[in-house]
């Protein structure tokens, strides 16, 4: 009996699956949820901000599952998130009333609250510790023994934080430099529970470059600003930390004191400015400056950062550049159907290539013909 | 499993709606009807636009059939097999007329499909003007004004370069007289499996969140030419090294002891009921 292509498919997955698990229990060690959420914060913010759920211990739980592929952890998440109930809709969240722990501006020297610098990476020096790679429990405890210290000392002599800080760019809104902020709590579309339309819903666009895979986003916020894009911004203000989530009594909804606080979440609110020229027909020759929006869940600054540039590049649409096109951009920033879509190139398609090799053997037969008819005639 | 899902895995909402779409896409037939495709739990491209209807559509009773270019044994076969029995107490069958519902990837099975059961295609691209047009927005209106000069064309342009038209599988049809549709990449050879059929046929694009469907008693019309009519892949001198079948889509292989090439039919729960009654290749 000749060999029968892709037989006996149940038995090879289940010894794929147990090579698999095998695999991962070779060589893991026993760590539980906590350990990978203490170890490797930045990295369940970027899974839960791309899976759209707030969910530390099931995101460290998928990184585990995921032997650590962030593609993989954000899928899972993502295919469990859609089996869950949404009973209630939060409040609008104030950022400006944001917990910040980072605020930084560059269009200013000084704002009024202050830069916070914060704990940040970016004045850090890219040596490998070498010291980390023994770092055991004893370690650890007298360091952080020795910073909780210091900070507690720091903490006596800063002044109470305000709760409010006020938005940089409200200053440039006073001028009339700055459009103003119109006040639109409409409800959002849910790009989770609506196919995409275009011209897509602002809430919708900024859904899905929020959620959107944290290198893609990057990647094209880059080419925008680069030289594919109409635009070079301002990081009007950065601001990151914990903002609260309240919900309305469901059946008597009362005021903002009535509701019920639930918690907070790790955002990144990024406000870039952008030059513009007025109108192109010259009806309005002032300068005035655009805002591009961006907010991410967790510590993603540069992903924010590169949001607000293609939300801005969004807003603009400048058919020269695929970083304005609502398109592209938006069908393709999503990393479950990127890496799904590429990665069923795998899967057999033996069908579909012998009807392409039927045609092409056709085209070949046809132009064999042909020159046999034109070689008799030469003759 | 600690976590335990609903039956057929989705909400009782969430299948509502995707048989709304469902129903629009039966009542305006070839039109592709957007729906909020659901994130599943298995990848995007590998079928979720067409586990999606199954789920939305599976109740008791309800006997389930998975091929995957032809095959029941097919690796992604088995696993969405797998992943509905697993949601479901649904049997499954290789057996295509036992089915109730046949989802598949790729292929019609050989059998023509009855008035009581449900072909469900998975569908990686539903645009068939995609080729020519990216965008989205300016598809959809191409459809709504029905100009499908595009679409003619590209299949004209195939024929001045090699005076023959090359499409391989997912050939354009038009639907009903109005919609030009993308059948899902089907061979040729199965397109008019379409036309006139007795059975529902329903397409899932997952990915790109599209529903649509052929109904029964239907035009289904591949796009061609009154001087270059299409025509379907051919395997002529060509048959089943295991039943001995013609007239059925065959799949090339290559001998691995003696290197020459032989042909085996690709519908393999038609090649083993042939068999089952007795049919071999005689040489």
């Amino acid at each position: 009996m000749g060999y029968v292509a892709v037989r006996g498919g149940g038995k090879a997955i289940e010894a794929s699956l147990a090579l698999l698990e095998h695999e991962r229990v070779r060589s893991s060690a026993p760590w539980g949820t906590e350990d990978i959420e203490g170890t490797f914060p930045e990295l369940i913010d970027q899974v839960m901000g791309e899976a759209s759920l707030y969910a530390p211990r099931l995101a460290a739980l998928a990184l585990k599952q995921a032997q650590g592929s962030p593609d993989e952890a954000v899928f899972l998440l993502r295919a469990f998130r859609s089996t869950l109930e949404r009973p209630y809709v939060s409040r609008p969240i104030d950022t400006g009333r944001m917990r910040a722990q980072r605020r930084v501006s560059a269009a200013f020297k000084d704002v009024p609250g202050g830069q916070l610098l914060g704990a940040t990476r970016d004045y850090s020096h890219r040596l490998l510790e070498f010291d980390l790679e023994t770092e055991g429990p004893k370690e650890l405890a007298a360091k952080r023994a020795a910073y909780e210290r210091r900070f507690a000392e720091a903490a006596r002599e800063v002044p109470e934080q305000p709760t409010e800080l006020p938005r940089v760019l409200d200053y440039l809104r006073a001028e009339g430099l700055v459009p103003p902020r119109v006040q639109d709590d409409t409800a959002p579309v849910d790009a989770t529970m609506a196919p995409l339309s275009f011209p897509a819903p602002r809430s919708v666009r900024l859904q899905t470059l929020a959620r959107g895979m944290t290198q893609a986003v990057e990647a094209l916020g880059y080419a925008a600003i680069r030289g594919f894009g109409s635009s070079h911004p301002t990081v009007g203000e950065l601001r990151a930390g914990r903002a609260a989530v309240a919900v309305d009594h469901p059946v008597s909804p009362g005021g903002e004191e009535d509701a019920y606080y639930l918690g907070s979440v790790p955002l990144t609110e990024v406000e870039s400015v952008f030059a513009s020229e007025g109108e192109a027909d010259g009806t309005d020759a002032r300068m005035t400056f655009e805002v591009g929006y961006g907010l991410v869940m967790g510590r993603a600054e540069t992903k924010a950062i590169a949001m607000s540039v293609l939300d801005h590049c969004l807003e603009h649409g400048d058919a020269r550049f695929p970083t304005e096109d609502e398109e592209f951009v938006l069908y393709h920033v999503d990393g479950v159907e990127a890496t799904g879509f590429i990665s069923h190139l795998k899967l057999p398609h033996y069908v579909t290539f012998q009807s392409k090799l039927a045609s092409a053997r056709a085209t070949a037969a046809a132009r064999d013909e042909g020159e046999e008819v034109r070689d008799a005639a030469a003759l | 499993m600690r976590q335990r899902y609903n039956y057929a895995f989705f909400d009782e909402a969430s299948k509502r709606e995707i048989r709304r779409a469902i129903v629009k896409g039966v009542s305006i037939p070839g039109y592709q009807v957007p729906f909020a495709s659901r994130e599943m739990p298995i990848g995007r491209g590998w079928g979720t636009g067409g586990l999606q209807v199954t789920l939305s559509l599976i109740g008791r009773g309800d006997v389930l059939k998975v091929i995957d270019q032809g095959s029941d044994d097919s690796v992604n076969a088995v696993n969405i097999k797998k992943l509905v029995a697993a949601t479901t107490d649904v049997q499954t069958t290789d057996a295509t007329e036992k089915a109730t519902i046949v989802q598949s990837r790729h292929r019609i099975p050989e059998r023509p499909l009855r008035a009581d059961q449900v072909l469900v295609l998975q569908v990686p691209t539903p645009e068939p003007l995609r080729s020519f047009e990216p965008s989205e927005a300016v598809t959809r209106r191409l459809h709504a004004e029905a100009d499908y000069t595009g679409a003619w064309l590209e299949l004209f342009d195939q024929i001045v370069r090699f005076d023959m038209t090359t499409t391989g599988a997912d050939h354009p049809v038009l639907v009903n007289g109005r919609y030009v549709m993308a059948p899902s990449p089907i061979p040729r050879f199965d397109n008019m499996k379409l036309h006139q059929a007795e059975h529902l046929t329903l397409f899932g694009a997952g990915r790109e969140k599209k529903i649509y469907a052929v109904p029964p008693h239907t035009d289904v019309r591949p796009l061609d030419f009154d001087d270059h009519p299409f025509s379907v892949e051919r395997f002529e001198g060509k048959r089943c090294r295991l039943c001995g079948a013609q007239g059925v889509y065959l799949d090339e292989l290559v001998d691995e002891a003696t290197g020459r090439t032989y042909h085996q039919c690709n519908d393999t729960a038609h090649c083993a009921s042939r068999r089952e009654k007795g049919a071999v290749h005689e040489r």
